[in-house]
């Protein structure tokens, strides 16, 4: 299976990076630039997990390990079974 | 007393805690690789500073997950002492031994100056021989040392009285100049319910002899030999 996992920082948590990024873009000429938020995301290949399982997995990779649940969210997205 | 000192890859600081308990209370110190999963009968565990596994995934979040971790947390489950200091502290949250997390400075910005630590309470073995409200001088040395946790996390640890230091300024008074990393409330370290594992991003291993400028981070360290002998 391949999968990709988005980890971002939740609502209400600072980013100083992403207000970084956003006062670069606005220095470039892009004063449209209200906002930015910066995120990764992980591209995970699997043995073979059953359908309807899969997305239940990869949550539990994010809670164990890839998201830190006290600051980011996750979102889960397969993209081959 | 016992001393031990975890030793992660990438570990930069483990050396000035090895030096610590020697220097100033004249006892060895033990250290303990991460792969182990005895703590060689420590009664004091010091996670020490560095940039554990190269700050992957989050600071700490790797140190987090080795089996030397699950021995410190059985340890603190027992109502063990540990000690984590700048990577210490950030391990010590992700395993959640400790709430919260701790962001990326305010800055952006590596920072490395002494700063001014309020001590907030005295109701525990490492402040009990400090005296609350006394100042103490030691540097700090991270990228992301900016505590963070949510509204309800940071009135936990205020009505349990569980902020150990604040950053403030020469007065001793809340000052957002002299909060460096822009942490919530200027928390510069916490306590656990149990009381028993402080974090904290300042190092007082780095401020225990007068060579080094200060020796103000040695009383921590007393302060824990003293409650020790009471118990």
């Amino acid at each position: 299976m391949k999968a990709r996992i988005h980890v971002f920082l939740k609502e209400g948590v600072l980013d100083p990076q992403g207000k970084a990024v956003m006062n670069a873009l606005r220095t470039l000429g892009f004063g449209e630039v209200q906002s930015v938020r910066q995120g990764k995301f992980f591209d995970v290949e699997t043995d073979p997990i059953a359908p309807g399982e899969a997305e239940g997995r990869l949550r539990e990779y994010c809670q164990k390990l890839l998201a830190n649940p006290v600051i980011e969210n996750y979102r889960v997205e397969v993209l081959e079974p | 007393m016992k001393v031990a000192v975890v030793r992660f890859w990438g570990s930069n600081c483990d050396h000035d805690a090895l030096e610590w308990a020697p220097r100033v209370l004249g006892l060895p110190s033990e250290e303990i690789w991460y792969e182990e999963r005895e703590l060689k009968g420590a009664d004091l565990v010091v996670l020490p500073g560095g940039f554990s596994y190269g700050d992957y995934l989050r600071p700490g979040a790797m140190a987090a997950r080795t089996p030397v971790m699950e021995a410190v947390i059985a340890h603190a489950r027992r109502g063990g002492l540990v000690i984590g200091i700048c990577n210490g502290f950030q391990v010590l949250c992700e395993v959640g031994l400790l709430p919260g997390a701790l962001l990326r400075n305010q800055s952006l910005t590596f920072l490395h100056q002494e700063v001014i630590l309020r001590c907030e309470t005295t109701a525990s073995p490492f402040t009990s021989g400090i005296g609350k409200g006394r100042l103490l001088r030691m540097p700090i040395a991270h990228g992301d040392g900016n505590y963070f946790a949510d509204a309800a996390t940071l009135n936990r640890l205020k009505d349990e009285d569980r902020v150990a230091f604040r950053y403030v300024d020469p007065a001793g008074e809340l000052n957002p100049a002299y909060n460096p990393n822009g942490s919530l409330d200027a928390i510069a370290g916490i306590l656990s319910e149990g009381r028993n594992v402080l974090g904290m991003m300042p190092h007082p291993e780095r401020a225990s002899e007068a060579l080094l400028g200060s020796t103000d981070g040695a009383e921590i360290l007393h302060s824990v030999m003293g409650s020790f002998q009471r118990a």
